[in-house]
């Protein structure tokens, strides 16, 4: 078990040196950081003087291992656009993107899997059909066209929901919650749904498919023959060992869920990381595109590491291997 | 294609022809996406209008609605878009774009990823661990999100004209390199079963050179699953292109694709104006989904273990 684990950090080592060598090569080769502190007005003098001072004049491994250090506390330049820190800008703006893809995974679990079970049970019955056919044209939908009719519906025709913003928020220490809020809970309801839908499909199948496999299964049949109630075999018994594969794809589910968000965002204009990210593309802020990319590399690369420990924890199996 | 009335009849009784006849979803998305391809490549020739051309557009018929709709005029079936352009005729044009970008980027994954899976599974070794470990990092990434950064960086990289002139090009590179993994994974591990076969043995007895073994022997028999992932890629690349474009990082205004379309569409959403960017949408939604559903008949029919 433990060379397992071992691997895995490898890989997720692996990923990272990779993530920040690109992270690297945007924020030192694409980007000119000396532009970025002096301007571009300012004399070849003091030029050279800064070069020197920020070490530019040294070899790239060097850079690169100076990158290293700066970037592990955070310390990722100052925006082209914006002239503040970039960890600033991006902490500042990464509550928003988090709670959005928190509230999506949650109704996404919510609703899926209760949906999927019901399938998984009553393969044949009209409703599972209906079910089945939602969650085929959840998965074809390009996710902004559903933002795009939620707005047309809610905000156009009906004006029951803002189609912008975030509504009010609530600061606690550096966050930002729009979950206190009547307006902000208001304004969370089109982008959740929006993000949550191929989410819903998505698990609503693979849970049925699993389930549909497991009932097969000879334990299932013993424990129907020791006269355990319906609710047990299903839930207990079928439910318990169809979710594994669940928990991966889950997991990787919340990494895609994090580059859907800035689809999302741009529907909705939600000021989070990835209307950041966009604002960033446009004005060719390579400081800002850097830290985001090291930032993202990073966060899948623990998802998947979590995902993977999971894994371990909840299947004695895994941990022979 | 032979004429003769007995291939005719032989493929009519073909195993893949009665399974066809047995789901008649896929008979009709099949049919849906015939009829959309011929739409796409005869775009000049049926399109009502031409949209493109500046001069046969009329300021004065801009925002109109749909013909069934108060207001709307039965030259433009569909209404107008801002600049007065068919919605119709522009939907067409977008769909040859969309398409285009989508086989030729599917195509670039499955040249890369067969190239690579073939090296990995041909040579073994570190040339192997390298191209695998290369693609178990690409993969802990979303492919949408490889395509957004390649594509991004490139935007951000290109003066405005180059960046304008290369964006079909830059498009397909981006959703392409984003997805050789599977197509490598599937042909690696083919490779590596096939080429331990008797009839590579039997060929390199005979002193055939490895490279044609390779290219002659062992490349068909791993083509059968790549012509499957290919299908189902398609649909993967063509709604990654549509992302990519609605962000205004895909096909340029002038240019537009499906995508584009409806993000030209979403500016004018809350003023009502809906046809404009919903029926793209429609467009792009059952492209996709005939698509998706057609390549999932075809998985299950040509591989009938997962059934």
């Amino acid at each position: 078990m433990i060379t397992l684990v071992l691997r895995r950090l490898g890989s997720v080592l692996l990923v990272m040196l990779v993530v920040s060598g690109m992270s690297f090569l945007i924020f030192n080769y694409l980007g000119d950081p000396v532009n970025n502190i002096l301007g571009v007005n300012a004399s070849l003098n003091e030029r050279e003087e800064l070069r020197r001072t920020l070490g530019l004049d040294q070899p790239s491994y060097v850079q690169f291992w100076h990158f290293l250090q700066r970037a592990v506390v955070g310390d990722f330049g100052i925006s082209y656009r914006n002239r503040l820190p970039v960890l600033e800008l991006i902490l500042s703006r990464l509550p928003a993107t988090v709670e959005l893809v928190m509230c999506a995974t949650v109704l996404a679990l919510g609703v899926g899997i209760p949906m999927g079970v019901y399938c998984a049970l009553r393969p044949k019955g009209a409703f599972s059909r209906l079910l089945q056919m939602i969650s085929l044209v959840g998965i074809s939908i390009p996710q902004f066209l559903i933002g795009m009719l939620l707005i047309l519906i809610f905000s156009v025709e009906l004006r029951w929901l803002s189609a912008f913003g975030r509504g009010e928020v609530v600061q606690i220490g550096w966050w930002s919650t729009g979950l206190l809020t009547d307006s902000g809970r208001k304004a969370l309801i089109m982008p959740v749904i929006t993000l949550a839908v191929f989410q819903i499909s998505m698990i609503m199948r693979l849970v049925q498919g699993e389930m549909q496999e497991v009932m097969r299964a000879d334990f299932i049949k013993f424990a129907r023959a020791r006269g355990l109630t319906d609710r047990s075999v299903h839930l207990r018994h079928a439910l318990r060992n169809s979710l594994l594969p669940v928990v991966t794809v889950v997991g990787m589910q919340i990494g895609s869920l994090i580059a859907f968000a800035i689809v999302c965002e741009a529907v909705f204009q939600w000021p989070g990381v990835g209307l950041l990210i966009l604002q960033a593309i446009e004005y060719a802020d390579f400081p800002v595109m850097a830290a985001y990319l090291a930032m993202v590399g990073f966060g899948f690369a623990m998802i998947n590491l979590t995902v993977d420990m999971i894994y371990l924890f909840i299947d004695p199996r895994m941990r022979r291997g | 294609m032979s004429r003769s009335p007995s291939f005719l009849r032989r493929s009519l009784d073909s195993d893949l022809v009665w399974r066809l006849r047995q789901a008649p979803a896929a008979v009709l998305s099949a049919c849906v996406l015939v009829v959309m391809v011929v739409c796409a490549v005869a775009a000049p020739l049926i399109a009502p209008h031409t949209p493109f051309d500046p001069g046969t557009l009329n300021l004065m018929d801009s925002r109109l609605p749909p013909a069934w709709v108060q207001g709307g005029s039965a030259t433009y079936l569909l209404g107008t878009d801002e600049q007065g352009r068919d919605v119709l005729s522009t939907i067409f044009y977008g769909m040859r774009i969309s398409l285009a970008v989508g086989v030729a980027a599917v195509l670039l994954s499955v040249v890369i990823g067969v190239t690579l899976g073939l090296i990995a599974g041909w040579f073994g070794g570190w040339v192997d661990t390298l191209i695998m470990r290369l693609g178990d990092v690409q993969l802990s990434f979303p492919t949408i999100m490889i395509a957004f950064f390649i594509d991004g960086i490139a935007k951000a990289v290109m003066p405005p004209d180059l960046n304008q002139a290369t964006r079909f090009y830059v498009v397909i590179l981006a959703i392409g390199v984003a997805d050789w993994v599977q197509f490598a994974r599937t042909v690696r591990a083919a490779t590596m079963i096939e080429k331990n076969r008797d009839y590579a043995a039997a060929a390199r007895l005979s002193r055939v050179p490895g490279i044609r073994i390779l290219f002659t022997h062992v490349l068909p028999n791993t083509l059968g699953p790549v012509i499957i992932l290919a299908t189902l890629g398609l649909g993967v690349a063509i709604l990654t292109e549509a992302i990519l474009s609605f962000l205004g990082l895909g096909m340029p205004p002038t240019q537009p694709s499906l995508g584009a379309l409806i993000r030209v569409g979403n500016d004018l959403l809350l003023s009502g104006e809906w046809w404009i960017s919903m029926f793209p949408g429609l467009a792009l939604v059952l492209l996709v989904l005939s698509v998706n559903i057609f390549g999932d008949w075809l998985r299950d029919a040509l591989n009938p273990r997962l059934k």
